[in-house]
């Protein structure tokens, strides 16, 4: 068991700048990430890839991640990748899993910095392989240097499929088409919140020139597209979709992309019994947390996406902000001293954050993706399906957990991250309450599934 | 499914899947590999036997397990690829092998 003051889980831009903060004012500082290398998603890899020529072809924010690493790396901090987390005690003792053993860590405060998943949204036949989201797809991109072998459809919303498809061409992929989900609308409906977003003009600039980039490379573009349904025997054959205005064809594929926005990654900070708000325009729970994102619960802080979705600019502020609070707790550093490093960084933090209301209105959730079909699997793990959750959530009023105890629905390897959601929206509409009042699944420890070999290896002597 | 735009070179190396030698490169995850091949997935679910391929890539959706040397339900999209890595796929449930 070793002991330390300040535990952060992640190594993205969150985890990395909290680290950073923190060290500088003296703390001992641990950091765990699952993946093998520090970046986050956004900059999955960036140590190794930034000198290639794939690095070029990724961009200039994705080479940014270097400089980031090469920071956090000099910090001080320790630092375990392929490490996952799984579970924490009071007085804050948290569990590790590593290489196949696991141990404890005792910190004073501990900032989660997991980031954020991409929403999951079920149709028929999304759990046929062949169908991957576009993130998976662009960390096969960063990572592996690869690209889907035949023309591929992509379908979805939000500015992460734009990005993915101008970096598929440069590099050489093709694409069948690209399935515009963003109901019709939408522009005028986040027009007002256009001059706010001038704050933001520079990532506007960047979704538009991406735009522009698709047009002139000749992507087919279907607008407006309500229901995407995947077919094939063992892997995707064929995909048919349908517009607003009733447009249908079946075509065929052999990758199908799909993406619909992002939600923070919730799990740790519910186990935890950190309180959490529903995000309305959003669809998504967020931690309540304070100006320097701390929890409800003393000495535990969310930093990044899993705050709240801003992206990768606020993300490493937001770390920042919380590696000072911890400071502030834990090494002496005075509250005005804090103050006035924090000013600056509260500045630009807002300036990131100026984009958000025109882009969550933009690519708010469109409704169908809450009402699947009856066919759709919804939990992918236990393999069950909308129309059963439907046809028990209308009988006797039960909420998540109660499905999840009749269904299994949320009981698989995954734990609910890909079902969470949609659950409770259809026991919404099914009931006709408010989704915010019906609630998410209890999630208990061990966050991550454990080896009976691993819990074995646990090394405590003392109590 | 999915191709490798750049040869491996030195880092190359040889890793089995089923018992079959695949070229692999240094340090990328498992899950890549499997999507490069004929067949992809790396699983049959335990509930109805249907195969199941690398979805998310990132660690959420447990899709992608396979049995890596010896180990099941091994998530290989976090399993970076060593020379020698001998991968099964999954079938259903798990079992006691000797």
């Amino acid at each position: 068991m070793s002991e330390i003051d300040l535990l952060i889980v992640g190594a993205g831009p969150a985890g990395m700048a909290a680290a950073v903060a923190a060290r500088r004012h003296g703390l001992s500082v641990l950091v765990v990430d699952d993946q093998p290398a520090p970046g986050g998603q956004i900059w999955r890899a960036v140590e190794t890839v930034a000198a290639t020529p794939r690095g070029a072809r990724l961009g200039a924010a994705y080479l940014s991640g270097a400089e980031r690493a090469a920071a956090f790396r000099a910090c001080g901090a320790s630092y375990e990748p392929g490490s996952q987390l799984w579970q924490i005690e009071p007085g804050l003792r948290a569990f590790l899993t590593r290489a196949g053993k696991a141990r404890t860590v005792t910190a004073k405060a501990i900032i989660l910095a997991t980031g954020a998943q991409e929403r999951p949204v079920p149709f028929p036949g999304w759990t046929l392989p062949g169908v991957l989201t576009v993130g998976a797809a662009q960390i096969l991109l960063k990572t592996a240097d690869q690209v889907p072998e035949q023309p591929v459809w992509i379908a979805g919303s939000g500015p992460l499929p734009l990005l993915y498809m101008t970096q598929l061409l440069a590099a050489g992929g093709t694409i069948a088409g690209f399935l515009d989900t963003t109901p019709q609308g939408r522009i005028r409906a986040a027009l007002p919140h256009l001059p706010r977003a001038l704050g933001g003009l520079g990532d506007l600039a960047k979704g538009l020139a991406w735009t522009w980039a698709l047009k002139r490379a000749g992507v087919a573009i279907i607008r407006h597209v309500t229901e995407i349904e995947a077919g094939g025997e063992g892997k995707l054959q064929t995909l048919r979709y349908r517009t607003e205005d009733g447009q249908e064809a079946t075509v065929p594929a052999e990758v199908l992309l799909v993406h619909e926005g992002v939600v923070p990654s919730i799990h740790a900070p519910l186990a935890l019994g950190c309180a959490v708000e529903w995000h309305p325009l959003q669809q998504c729970y967020v931690p309540t947390l304070d100006a320097w994102g701390e929890t409800s619960q003393p000495g535990i802080f969310v930093a990044g996406d899993g705050a709240g979705i801003g992206g990768a600019a606020a993300a490493e502020l937001r770390g920042s902000l919380a590696g000072l609070r911890a400071a502030v707790k834990l090494g002496g550093l005075a509250d005005a001293a804090a103050e006035a490093e924090a000013q600056p960084l509260r500045r630009r933090l807002a300036r990131a954050l100026a984009l958000r209301p025109f882009l969550d209105t933009l690519f708010a959730p469109r409704p169908q993706m809450f009402a699947p079909a009856d066919a759709a699997i919804v939990c992918r793990c236990e393999e069950i399906t909308a129309g059963e959750i439907r046809s028990r959530a209308a009988l006797g009023r039960p909420g998540p957990n109660q499905l999840k105890a009749f269904t299994r629905a949320g009981m698989g390897p995954c734990q609910g991250r890909q079902c969470g959601y949609s659950v409770m929206h259809i026991v919404a509409a099914a009931q006709q309450r408010p989704v915010g009042e019906v609630g998410f699944y209890r999630v208990r420890p061990p966050l991550k599934p454990v080896t009976l070999g691993e819990l074995a290896s646990l090394d405590e002597t003392v109590p | 499914m999915f191709r490798k735009l750049h040869d491996p070179g030195a880092d190359g190396v040889t890793i089995t899947i089923d018992g079959e030698a695949v070229a692999a490169e240094t340090g990328e995850s498992l899950a890549a590999v499997m999507l490069r091949q004929p067949e992809a997935w790396t699983r049959t679910t335990p509930v109805s036997g249907s195969p199941r391929a690398p979805y998310c890539l990132m660690g959420v959706c447990f899709e992608c397990l396979a049995e890596v040397d010896g180990v099941a339900s091994v998530q290989t999209c976090l399993t970076p690829v060593r020379a020698g890595m001998r991968v099964v796929r999954q079938q259903g449930r798990r079992v006691l092998s000797a």
